[in-house]
């Protein structure tokens, strides 16, 4: 089974969402794939315990509302099928997709470091204890550590506490004069400035990192560095993300330039790639209201709407200058390359310990040696950890890109030879 | 309230619920077992980390990208 779409759009976040708005007036052919239930992202997931913004329900029934969008949630991409071509998979089925042009909306994920016992059941993510709860975990009455780095930890924190839960710590890894610095200039955004103050915890703390955590089978507590000092604090759970990087995994198997970790682009959110375009996270950290605009430039230069295109160019200058310095506040401290002890897992999937890997001068070589992102992640997790830790540069990722039934991988043969 | 099944074991929930949500509430609360022997929950909750990959009807999927269902068997490994 195969299909073409004039205009494909990976990715049903903020970016993504925006550019399919912005093409479909057009009358283009639009397929936008996105690997969640529904539409949204992260920023914007829906589910029983969240609770969207009136953007985000307005953009999302737009959507329904062109004709020439068809939204495919919950699929995903499992390898490249030919020139402009890609082999797809959802719950029921795998199929083949061709398109004219691609613009690449994957987002970001969080920065997991390894720190000893960050494998207890009881550790997640920092955004990714917010989209559990989102998605209906109940933490009423918890007691919940979040740690890590830049806003997320605070927007974690806040829906939290929103469903119940007791937030005993914040802990920022950056300093004081770093965060303090980024907060007095956030009166240039003001909507910012007033999710900053809203967002504003007493429990919150700088120059402050996780350093272990404690219990046999489960979580029991978190032994943390507070500026000089340490501290063991009992806890239900801990929530630690060191920020975000890019999902540059698919645009880096297509063929395009990767620099500072995101899909290079240029001032159309082309990338170097001729018909393929990047918006949002995976060109680098910027937030939602940067996502929305690069999305909207990629999807009007896509459709050779430049003229339109470039009258939005000093909206996203307005939100980079934004990201720059967001970017620059939440650096991360060298010390946190360091919590892994010799005998902590780096790689979750294959239980490859920290010392296994510390002997090797590159990924290719750790990976050959012991296994390391040969699990089911393909090394997303600890590749991505490898690269703060060790310097290492991100491998490319190999078909099928997450793991695919049999059946969906036989379509590649009905689409001919691969390239 | 609608209803599923964990390991075999009833579980009721909310619509819209996610099932790593429904895994990290019953149960021992997690969701596989890693090659060395421990026992591991999801993890990054947005379809990274592969931590809450669990059996759903006879098909392995992602809990934390699928919704609970009405009578969906659930295994973890």
């Amino acid at each position: 089974m195969s299909q073409h779409v004039d205009l494909l759009i990976i990715g049903a976040g903020p970016a993504g969402m925006a550019a399919g708005l912005a093409a479909a007036p057009s009358g283009v052919s639009i397929a936008i794939l996105d690997d969640n239930p529904l539409p949204g992202g992260q920023i914007w997931r829906d589910g029983p315990q969240a609770q969207l913004p009136d953007q985000a329900t307005h953009m999302r029934a737009q959507l329904q509302h062109h004709a020439n969008i068809q939204l495919h949630s919950a699929s995903k991409v499992v390898a490249l099928a030919g020139r402009k071509k890609l082999l797809l998979e959802d719950a029921e089925r795998g199929w083949v997709l061709s398109y004219d042009k691609l613009i690449l909306c994957t987002g970001a994920r969080e920065l997991l470091l390894p720190f000893p016992g960050w494998t207890l059941p009881g550790v997640t993510g920092a955004g990714g204890l917010q989209a559990l709860i989102k998605g209906g975990l109940p933490v009423s009455g918890e007691r919940i550590v979040i740690a890590g780095s830049g806003p997320l930890l605070l927007a974690s924190a806040a829906t939290a506490k929103k469903n119940g839960a007791n937030v005993v710590r914040i802990a920022e890894q950056a300093a004081l004069s770093a965060v303090g610095g980024f907060a007095t200039g956030l009166w240039q955004w003001p909507n910012k400035a007033i999710q900053a103050v809203t967002l504003a915890s007493s429990a919150y703390r700088t120059s402050a990192h996780v350093l272990e955590a404690l219990g046999s089978d489960r979580l029991e507590a978190v032994r943390m560095k507070i500026g000089s000092r340490v501290e063991e604090i009992p806890c239900d759970r801990l929530a630690c993300g060191f920020s975000l990087v890019p999902n540059t995994e698919i645009g880096k198997a297509l063929g395009c330039e990767i620099r500072d970790r995101a899909i290079a682009v240029n001032e159309w959110q082309a990338s170097s790639l001729a018909d393929h375009y990047a918006a949002g996270e995976c060109t680098g950290f910027g937030g939602s209201e940067l996502a929305l605009v690069e999305g909207r430039i990629a999807a009007l230069a896509a459709i050779g709407k430049e003229d339109e295109a470039r009258k939005l160019w000093p909206e996203r200058q307005r939100w980079q200058r934004f990201a720059d310095r967001l970017n620059q506040a939440f650096a991360l401290d060298p010390a946190l390359k360091k919590l892994a002890k010799a005998d902590t897992l780096v790689c979750r999937c294959e239980d490859v310990p920290y010392a296994e890997l510390a002997d090797h001068d590159s990924w290719n070589t750790a990976k050959l040696n012991t296994r390391c992102g040969m699990g089911a992640c393909q090394g997303r997790i600890c590749a991505t950890a490898a690269q703060t830790l060790f310097g290492w540069e991100l491998p490319h990722l190999r078909p099928p890109f997450s793991p695919a039934r049999i059946a969906t991988l036989v379509c590649l043969d009905e689409a001919g030879p691969v390239e | 309230m609608p209803e599923l099944s964990i390991d075999g074991q009833p579980f009721r929930f909310a619509q819209g619920t996610t099932v790593a949500a429904a895994l990290m509430s019953s149960g021992d609360r997690c969701s596989r077992t890693s090659v060395s022997g421990q026992r591991r929950a999801p993890l990054c909750g947005m379809g990274i980390c592969q931590e809450c990959r669990v059996n759903i009807d006879g098909l392995r999927r992602l809990a934390c990208q699928t919704i609970c269902r009405e009578g969906m068997r659930v295994e973890t490994h």
